[in-house]
């Protein structure tokens, strides 16, 4: 399976609250007007410039043990290097929020509207993760499609750079997924352009399998402990998914 | 006819309260953040022949740092401090061209930026434009700085402090790297080292060797204006 994946933008405007967080405003404060105000700006400018759009690739344990391994420089002990070898399926993503956002961002930086620029920037992130999560759940359907007993089924994903994967396994990952097809290439620091783009490796298996304590050596340098969070999701939609059910956010362009 | 000192006195005290009140308001149009209401009252303070030294320290910078101490109680947002930032800028471009060439205000400067392999920069955007709030002049190399880049740009920019940050675990050995290289080519005394971003710690500034850790934008400042005056 390879699906290059045109992503809908009303369905990964993020919320005042992810957003929020990103401006280090915790759930729950009460903000100015002013600030809902940048949020509301942000969102339009959001709206009119960002060009979503993903690319999947399934891929077999051994590549992608392969590709896990990168260029040698992952720390020692992982949780990925434990659970891709419990999983059912696995599959590359690579997703962007498009140039013309970043553009835009760039722009208000240089005219100093900071704070519109930072919101932007923050409504772009969250838009970018909210993409990830709409290749997840279309990777999620077709892994439960026709099982019954897919609500024991859960996928979560990791990124190079994250949780002990180097960043430099973002080379590897780029040579086997090719997301030039969708505009996103590898800078020689690893990073991608747009900017605004993440990649990573979609992991499906039993739920049990992504349970890990986060006491790994590089998880004390960790400040989100987001994997907290998306052990948390997993452990409170198992009863709330329907079947087999394809997200309604994406269209698929082409299938390879 | 002769004057009434009484009368002269009651005319110099108004005027030291208008005085008073035009920097009162311009530090508070700051605060709110009102870019388009700072040119007004910048300009009638110009027209009282107030001097752009007076009114950039008692009006913008006062109102600059009455922010940064709002921001360090949690009492205002992250947006909140650039509207004020960007009423700051707006501030400065009217006053700037007042000052004399060599008498432009510069408290040293600073060349700051995102580590090599690293794109998350709102908090070293935020430390950037708080810096040049409090008068520091900055070099923001941007997000993705190779080592060399922070060094090359200090020395041919006679910089006192290179500021750092990373938002990665992966990409914090980088600023070893700014550390060691300084060190290597004898240049740790003259320019100065300043740390911060999410995953990174006081400790592990201590452990790298690098001269000042910044918890938060507020900290990062305080940090670089220590080690400027110390210089």
């Amino acid at each position: 399976m390879r699906d290059v994946i045109e992503i809908r933008k009303q369905e990964i405007i993020p919320s005042q609250e992810d957003a929020f967080a990103l401006q280090g405003i915790s759930s729950g404060s009460k903000v100015s007007s002013n600030i809902i105000l940048l949020f509301d700006q942000a969102v339009k400018i959001f709206a009119e410039h960002a060009q979503p759009v993903g690319i999947i690739a399934e891929i077999s344990k051994n590549d992608f043990g392969i590709i896990y391994a990168g260029e040698g420089r992952n720390e020692t002990d992982t949780p990925v290097a434990e659970i891709f070898q419990k999983a059912d399926r696995l599959a590359l993503f690579a997703t962007t929020v498009g140039q013309g956002l970043h553009d835009k961002i760039n722009e208000l930086f240089v005219n100093k509207d900071f704070a519109l620029g930072s919101m932007l920037d923050s409504v772009a992130s969250a838009g970018v993760e909210k993409a990830a999560d709409v290749l997840e759940a279309f990777f999620g359907s077709t892994v439960t499609r026709g099982i019954e007993d897919d609500k024991n089924i859960a996928v979560m994903r990791y990124s190079p750079g994250y949780c002990g994967w180097h960043v430099s396994g973002q080379r590897k990952l780029f040579e086997y997924l090719k997301p030039e097809e969708i505009g996103i290439t590898l800078r020689a620091s690893y990073l991608m352009e747009p900017l605004k783009s993440a990649s990573g490796v979609f992991i499906a298996g039993g739920v049990d399998i992504h349970f890990f304590a986060d006491t790994y050596s590089f998880c004390s340098q960790c400040e989100t402990h987001s994997c907290r969070e998306r052990m948390y999701r997993i452990e409170h939609s198992i009863n709330a998914s329907e079947p087999g059910e394809q997200p309604a956010s994406i269209d698929k362009r082409r299938k390879e | 006819m002769l004057q009434n000192p009484a009368s002269n006195l009651h005319q110099l005290i108004n005027v030291e309260r208008s005085e008073m009140d035009i920097l009162r308001q311009i530090a508070l149009v700051l605060q709110r953040g009102d870019s388009s209401g700072i040119n007004e009252l910048l300009q009638q303070a110009l027209d009282n022949k107030l001097g752009p030294r007076e009114i950039l320290d008692d009006g913008l910078i006062a109102g600059m740092n009455v922010v940064g101490d709002r921001y360090k109680k949690h009492e205002i947002f992250l947006p909140e401090v650039l509207l004020a930032a960007k009423a700051m800028h707006v501030g400065m471009d009217k006053l700037k061209p007042l000052f004399l060439k060599d008498e432009v205000p510069s408290r040293g400067r600073v060349v700051i930026g995102t580590v090599q392999g690293d794109i998350h920069d709102i908090g070293k955007n935020l430390v950037a434009i708080m810096l040049s709030g409090a008068g520091f002049e900055v070099i923001d190399l941007g997000k993705d700085v190779p080592p060399k880049k922070f060094i090359e740009t200090a020395v041919e920019q006679n910089a006192k402090v290179i500021g750092m940050s990373a938002l990665l675990t992966t990409t914090m050995p980088v600023m070893k790297k700014v550390i060691g290289e300084l060190k290597e080519k004898g240049l740790s005394g003259r320019i100065k080292t300043v740390i911060g971003g999410a995953p990174v710690s006081e400790e592990f500034a201590d452990h790298i060797g690098a001269d000042g850790y910044g918890y938060d934008s507020v900290q990062a400042v305080d940090c670089i204006k220590r080690l400027i005056s110390a210089s």
